[in-house]
């Protein structure tokens, strides 16, 4: 254009293939175009400043170019139909509700009313209303006097007492309801020859009929009967069809063992400690879609039907599913009390089916609707046929604790409570009630449940150590216990790993202190031992590094290196921690010195008194002392009597018996634990190189210094079998090589290619860091793009507001300057008088 | 003959409340030799007092290596004095004038023992090993032996040989070592792995794990945040349900 107008930018060098964008620029176009944006945006705002109101236009589709004249009009129409139809007033609270007689909503009846009455005569309505009122009310003196009238008619009617009159009335309101359903009947049969007659000329139309002409016919159709829906809908409901095809037992065989072999795979990976940070692992057996809601996938997994033999293969021995029957069956049974319970518990009930499984669920399902029709009689048929499905399963005392049980319970709040709860009950009544407790407060049902159930763990837990620290240990209950501690710590591993390392904290702080306050520490209770048992059966034992399983083996190490052995339960506790310690590694085949050492020890222990040679016991067992031949037996009688019972876990609490023999008996049990254990370690420990040096000590009090001849004769098979994993290891040695180090690369000078990112600018650096810088060059680019456009827009308001002054300021001075104009020809008009006077 | 406990106190003190303030340390001499020889934890107690004098007072102690060797058995993990004990140790062991037979001989019995300490001792003694082997890289061969006999039947080095010039350890190697890497406590592992590699420079510093105990290491495992817990797969059928369960054979839940 004009070459006035441009303006050019001048490269100071010239580079070849460079694009430049802002070479040349028009100053005055662009200002001007700025401007007139701004008049049109940035001025209209500021002239509107001060308004606040608006006119909005809210017409229905006014400006929607979508929608056709017509189209607009009718929803138009609809909207104000609807408008009419809703609320009239929100003051008036009963609007909604309906009033019924015999079922049968009032307003309805009376637009039936209307209808027949349009009909019949007007005059004998109105009669009728009038005697109605006479009825009601005693009657008026207008209506007296009719009645006056109508008996002079008609003289020999006595006149009528008020029963009467009542009866009368009732009467021929029913012959008119009984005229109205006959009419309504043929009506209805009418309608239904009609229907019968179309249907046989619909085959001959085909379905070409237009659309209108239907409607119209489907409106002719009588309104079926609610009763019928229903009954027709049941009919037609799906029959809990299944999804898949029901998986045979190969099947389900392969399956589970590719589950196991994941979950064995994913262990082993975790006991080499390899990869810990490099892969981000989720609990093994939790899927990947897990919302954390406690459904565990492979419970699921293993409910699928099968069958065997052509039978229902019903897997018994699987206590959960039992339970889980029982749950149904429970679930059946409510529903028959479901009328006395209150509603919130019915909610809680359903949810539960929902839970439960897809079958059940239909079922509380259909239940539910037959509730609603308030059809009592299908709805005990139906229970009672889900009662005979069960009652093979039931057990009847199941049976008779459940009648007593409540069906639902709040997770309890302290322990106090949850210990009440479970009170006087029997072992299969507190596995009920955890079941239920754990069941109504499902985590997927509530959102405070999850902390409700996580605080359950502990309790139970803590329930359980008290069982174990009775003094006669209900070691029974415990075994059962141990289920739903299992499945609460698989719903919330991390609460449970909280409260399992709290405890296993107190009993190594309670160790600690008293390791300082007296120099040595006695072996804990049998809660402690229950405990660290439990430890192994619920959290995998083999990892390297693992948040519980770690800790409990550094206290049970400071077990058997720091307590004290005096007695024979001690050393019972002892063994008992040796063969946690045995279990504990018995996948990952770690190496645990103390383990050795205490077997070491014990069997130094069963020695009489001697100079011991060749071998050195560690604390706590001291070569010289008092408790040394604790496991001595010089008795021969009881030596020939034993039998290898197994220990009691009682005697840990206390020993009550003093019966030397069975004294004896019990010490010779402790030693024959003790050369099985050898044995296992043996077995466990031959692959560590230095597997004989480990061993040396044991071996050489085994072939020195046990008096193997006095033992009986199955401890000799014992001792000599140990022996035999001992010396059957070869000795095989290969000296140690360093790995080799990863050689360092020499430096080469081999370009280094870099992606480019964007041209022109420092290249240095990773590509995340030069993502981030570039993301700040954008950030301060733009930045001063916003500052310069608000300072023009301040710039060009204050132009404005400059021109507006100065626009009110010219006005002024000019009615300033008319009215000093004004004023000075008044003056001189004024002055122009004064001096004519004068002069005349 | 003072009695041991008494024996015990007065050694405890020797060197920090009796020999700073006595004209003439030298005199004690004959005390401390004589504790010094009767064995066990008075042995280890007598040795911090006879270090003062060797060192500040020129005393010349015959065998004072063999007599330090001889005290090295499984109970110095375990004892109540050990950090001071291995404190010492290490201050005798620091002298780069050693000869490599004394100093691998050193080596291969304090991993020989460490095959019965606890996890807080062994985690003391490798970083003091591995520091033995920066300071004596001749006893490296302990770990690295390229060109060796393929297959040994047994162990050159003699546990039971009172000389550590005879006890042929610079022939062994630390087997004891690799069993370690197999400890169940994972530090102990992770430790015990550092010798598959070649050494860095820097020595570690051992003088805080000198004084670690078992609660310590307890409490600094309960304390670590773990982001996920893993969980027992197998389901569970009472307290002794495992399958193998060795509980099962011996214990009744009577």
């Amino acid at each position: 254009s004009n070459p006035f107008e441009v303006k050019v930018n001048r490269q100071k060098f010239d580079i070849l293939g460079r694009k430049t964008k802002n070479d040349v620029g028009l100053p005055g176009v662009s200002r001007s175009k700025a401007i007139k944006k701004r008049t049109q945006t940035l001025l209209k705002e500021y002239k509107e400043r001060e308004k606040t109101n608006v006119f909005k236009d809210k017409r229905f589709g006014e400006y929607d170019t979508k929608i056709t004249p017509e189209e607009k009009m009718m929803r138009r129409f609809t909207l104000e139909r609807q408008q009419m139809y809703g609320k009239k007033s929100i003051y008036n609270l009963n609007e909604d509700e309906e009033l019924t007689h015999y079922g049968q909503s009032l307003a309805e009846i009376e637009k039936l009313n209307d209808i027949v009455d349009s009909d019949s005569d007007t005059e004998e309505r109105g009669a009728l209303s009038a005697e109605l009122t006479a009825a009601h009310f005693g009657g008026g003196g207008g209506l007296l006097r009719k009645k006056e009238s109508s008996g002079q008619q008609d003289e020999e009617e006595k006149p009528k007492s008020r029963k009467e009159l009542i009866e009368e009335m009732i009467a021929k309101s029913k012959q008119e309801k009984q005229l109205r359903q006959t009419q309504r009947e043929s009506a209805l049969e009418l309608t239904e020859k009609l229907d019968k007659d179309w249907k046989e000329i619909q085959t001959l139309i085909a379905h070409k009929t237009p659309k209108s002409e239907r409607k119209d016919k489907e409106v002719e159709k009588p309104k079926p009967d609610e009763y019928d829906i229903i009954v027709r809908e049941l009919g037609f409901e799906m029959k809990a069809k299944p999804s898949q095809r029901m998986k045979t037992e190969e099947e389900l065989a392969k399956e589970e063992q590719a589950r196991l072999q994941k979950l064995e795979a994913d262990r082993l990976r975790r006991m080499r400690g390899l990869d810990q940070e490099v892969t981000k692992r989720k609990p093994s057996h939790v899927s990947a879609d897990d919302l954390a809601d406690g459904f565990i996938l492979d419970q699921d997994d293993r409910r699928l039907l099968s069958y065997k033999d052509g039978k229902l293969n019903i897997e018994n021995e699987e206590k959960e599913e039992e339970e889980e029957e029982e749950e149904e069956e429970d679930g059946g049974k409510e529903d028959d009390e479901n009328d006395e319970e209150s509603e919130e518990e019915s909610a809680n009930e359903d949810e539960e089916d929902v839970a439960a499984d897809s079958h059940s669920d239909l079922e509380s399902d259909l239940e539910s609707e037959e509730e609603a029709e308030g059809n009592k009689e299908q709805n005990k048929h139906k229970t009672k046929k889900n009662e005979a499905q069960n009652v093979e399963e039931l057990n009847p005392e199941m049976e008779a604790a459940k009648s007593e049980l409540p069906y639902t319970f709040t997770v309890p709040e302290s322990y106090e409570t949850f210990k009440s709860l479970l009170a006087g009950r029997t072992v299969e009544q507190q596995l009920i009630i955890l079941e239920r407790i754990q069941k109504c407060n499902h985590p997927s049902l509530a959102v405070g449940n999850k902390a409700k159930l996580e605080k359950l763990f502990g309790f139970l837990l803590e329930y359980v150590g008290e069982l174990a620290a009775l003094d006669v240990p209900e070691l029974r209950t415990i075994d059962k216990l141990v289920q739903p501690l299992y499945n609460l710590c698989q719903m919330f591993p991390e609460a449970a790993s909280a409260s399992v390392k709290f405890i296993l904290g107190d009993a190594a702080h309670d160790l600690q202190g008293a390791l300082e306050a007296k120099g040595h520490a006695a072996f804990p209770g049998l809660e402690m031992l229950i405990y660290l048992k439990i430890i192994s059966l619920l959290f995998p034992t083999s990892d390297f590094w693992h948040p519980v399983v770690t800790p409990a083996f550094i206290y049970m190490s400071q077990l058997l290196t720091k307590c004290r052995i005096t007695t024979l339960q001690d050393v019972v506790k002892g063994l008992f921690v040796c063969s946690l310690f045995l279990e504990y590694v018995s996948l990952s085949r770690r190496f645990v010195p103390e383990l050795l050492n205490f077997l070491l020890g014990v069997l130094h222990i069963s020695l009489p008194k001697k100079q011991a040679q060749g071998y050195t016991v560690v604390h706590p067992f001291t070569p010289v002392g008092k408790n040394l031949e604790l496991l001595l037996v010089s008795d021969k009688k009881d030596l020939e009597s034993w039998e290898k019972p197994n220990l009691p876990l009682s005697i840990v609490t206390g020993l009550k018996e003093t019966n030397p023999t069975t004294v004896n008996h019990i010490r010779l049990s402790c030693l024959a634990l003790c050369y099985d254990l050898i044995k296992k370690c043996a077995a466990l420990y031959e692959s560590l190189p230095s597997f004989h040096e480990i061993m040396h000590p044991i071996r050489i009090l085994l072939t020195q210094h046990v008096p193997v001849n006095e033992y009986p004769e199955k401890m000799q098979e014992r001792h000599h079998s140990a022996l035999k994993e001992l010396e059957s290891k070869e000795k095989h040695y290969t000296p140690l090589i360093c790995e080799k180090k990863k050689p360092v690369p020499l430096k080469q000078f081999t370009p280094k290619i870099v992606k480019v990112l964007e041209f022109g600018r420092s290249q240095g650096g990773s590509r995340k860091e030069q993502e981030s810088k570039l993301l700040i060059r954008k950030h301060r680019r733009e930045l001063k793009g916003a500052i310069r456009e608000i300072r023009k827009d301040n710039q060009f308001l204050a132009r404005l507001q400059l021109s507006e002054i100065m626009e009110r300021d010219n006005a002024r001075k000019r009615k300033v300057k008319e009215l000093l104009g004004s004023l000075a020809t008044q003056e001189g008009e004024w002055k122009a008088m004064k001096r004519k006077k004068r002069k005349n | 003959q003072l009695p041991t406990g008494l024996y015990k106190k007065v050694l405890v003190i020797m060197h920090d409340c009796i020999l700073p303030y006595m004209n003439e340390p030298t005199l004690m001499i004959d005390f401390l030799t004589v504790a010094y020889g009767i064995g066990g934890a008075i042995s280890l107690l007598a040795l911090n007092g006879l270090f003062i004098l060797i060192h500040q007072h020129n005393l010349e102690y015959p065998d004072f290596y063999k007599k330090l060797y001889s005290l090295l058995d499984p109970s110095i993990y375990h004892v109540k004095y050990r950090a001071r004990f291995f404190h010492l140790t290490d201050l005798f062991l620091s002298s780069s004038h050693l000869p490599a037979y004394l100093v691998a001989a050193f080596i291969k019995r304090l991993a020989r023992l460490a095959l019965t300490a606890p996890p807080e001792a062994l985690l003391m003694v490798i970083p003091f090993l591995c520091n033995l082997f920066r300071r004596h890289p001749a006893c490296r061969v302990l770990v690295h032996r390229p060109g060796g006999p393929e297959d040994m039947s047994e162990d050159p080095y003699i546990m039971e040989e009172e000389e550590p010039s005879e006890s042929r350890a610079l022939q062994s190697s630390l087997w004891e070592i690799q069993a370690l890497q197999n400890h169940y406590h994972p530090d102990v592992a992770k430790a015990a792995a550092v010798l598959n590699q070649t050494l860095s420079e820097m020595e570690d510093d051992i003088s805080g794990l000198l004084e670690l105990s078992g609660y310590e290491l307890f409490d600094k495992e309960v304390k670590k945040k773990a982001a996920d817990v893993p969980l027992e797969f197998e389901q569970v059928r009472g307290l002794f349900g495992k399958k193998n369960d060795i509980f099962a054979e011996h214990f009744t839940l009577d």
